[in-house]
């Protein structure tokens, strides 16, 4: 089953790329939410995370912040 | 990464280990001064240099921090966050620089809430709100100018006038929306789940000052990484670690090289050049027998 994942990021934070880069090689589907220009975005980011970092990934509820290849990886099954 | 490139062209075995691939430039914006590139981004470059080095036959463990470095038999050995030990015959410590703390009561608290080290990453996350940025040179000049431009309010606390490049100053200093504290200190970064202030105190009256703000951009320079290695190689009183031309350090077999080092220009062009330096020196050290 395909998990939900969500990324909240800014434009210009190079660890958000890296994060959607990942993602985007390993064609995992995304959705990305730039918490510089969405206000709410940015409260539901600080809802979920209780701080104010970015990237903060949510995949099905789970959250991480920062970008982390392994728990990624794991999150997704991609660990074989 | 280009110690690592040189490492590999010369058919050594190399180990490539870091916590992250870029350091330093991956907090910066626009890299002018990169010869063969007019203008690009700090990522953007390493982005590009990670693609290089992913093309020589070398082993790359990225997202492991290593904590101790000892001197084995015949060589180093490197211990991880993670768990893992590696080993060999010679070592380059690379390990570059991160931002210096304020060590007030409340930056603890409520990093990742509001302070924050790096605003080209979090800049955007403040836009409309009042902030803080803390700090005289340039990183604070162009935390500043980045800010001023999204920000409600901008205020720039720095212990000193202003140590930053004049063409900074001068771009700053005509924002509407900045006012300066020069020659003040922070005390205390306040509030409740997220930051909601800072209070500073005028070094010369003492007088201290509440300010109301959502976000604190600590810009007060950078410390080595050079724990690694305290108590083995020699270091000057800024704790680099200290190199001779050849990127040898006092350790035979070990050699250092870029940010971390006493090589007086901390730039991306130096700190590569010398990464090169230190993996040719490592081969002839190598090809001696290890002397």
């Amino acid at each position: 089953m395909t998990k939900k994942v969500k990324v909240y990021s800014t434009a210009t934070c190079p660890w958000c790329k890296r994060t959607k880069q990942f993602l985007d090689d390993n064609k995992v589907p995304y959705e990305s939410l730039d918490v510089g220009k969405d206000k709410s975005a940015r409260d539901e980011m600080v809802k979920k995370s209780g701080q104010l970092g970015v990237p903060v990934v949510d995949i099905d509820g789970e959250i991480k912040v920062g970008f982390d290849e392994g728990w990624l990886k794991q999150q997704l099954g991609l660990v074989k | 990464m280009t110690a690592a490139v040189y490492a590999a062209r010369k058919q050594l075995k190399t180990l490539l280990v870091s916590q992250d691939l870029g350091g330093q430039p991956l907090k910066t914006a626009g890299v002018e001064n990169y010869m063969g590139y007019q203008l690009i981004e700090g990522p953007d470059l390493m982005h590009k240099f990670e693609e290089q080095v992913k093309q020589f036959p070398l082993d790359v463990k990225i997202g492991q921090t290593v904590t101790s470095l000892a001197q084995i038999k015949n060589g180093f050995e490197v211990k991880t966050k993670e768990g893992e030990t590696y080993q060999g015959m010679v070592a380059i410590v690379a390990t570059g620089k991160r931002p210096r703390l304020l060590n007030v009561p409340g930056e603890d608290k409520f990093m990742g809430k509001g302070v924050t080290w790096c605003a080209i990453c979090d800049g955007p996350l403040f836009s409309g709100q009042k902030v803080a940025v803390i700090g005289g040179g340039n990183s604070a000049l162009e935390a500043t100018d980045d800010m001023v431009k999204i920000a409600e309010q901008v205020y720039l606390v720095s212990i000193t006038q202003l140590t930053g490049d004049q063409v900074l100053i001068d771009k700053v200093k005509s924002a509407s929306n900045l006012t300066m504290f020069l020659g003040h200190e922070v005390v205390a970064i306040t509030g409740k789940n997220l930051v909601a202030g800072i209070k500073i105190r005028n070094l010369k009256s003492k007088q201290e000052k509440e300010l109301e703000v959502g976000g604190v951009f600590v810009e007060i320079g950078l410390i080595p990484n050079s724990g690694l290695v305290k108590g083995l190689v020699g270091m000057n009183r800024l704790d680099e670690i200290e190199v001779n031309c050849a990127n040898e350090t006092n350790i035979p077999g070990l050699f250092a090289a870029g940010d971390v080092t006493t090589v007086p220009e901390k730039q991306i062009v130096v700190a590569a050049g010398e990464g090169a330096k230190a993996a040719l020196q490592a081969h002839r050290y190598l090809q001696r027998g290890g002397q």
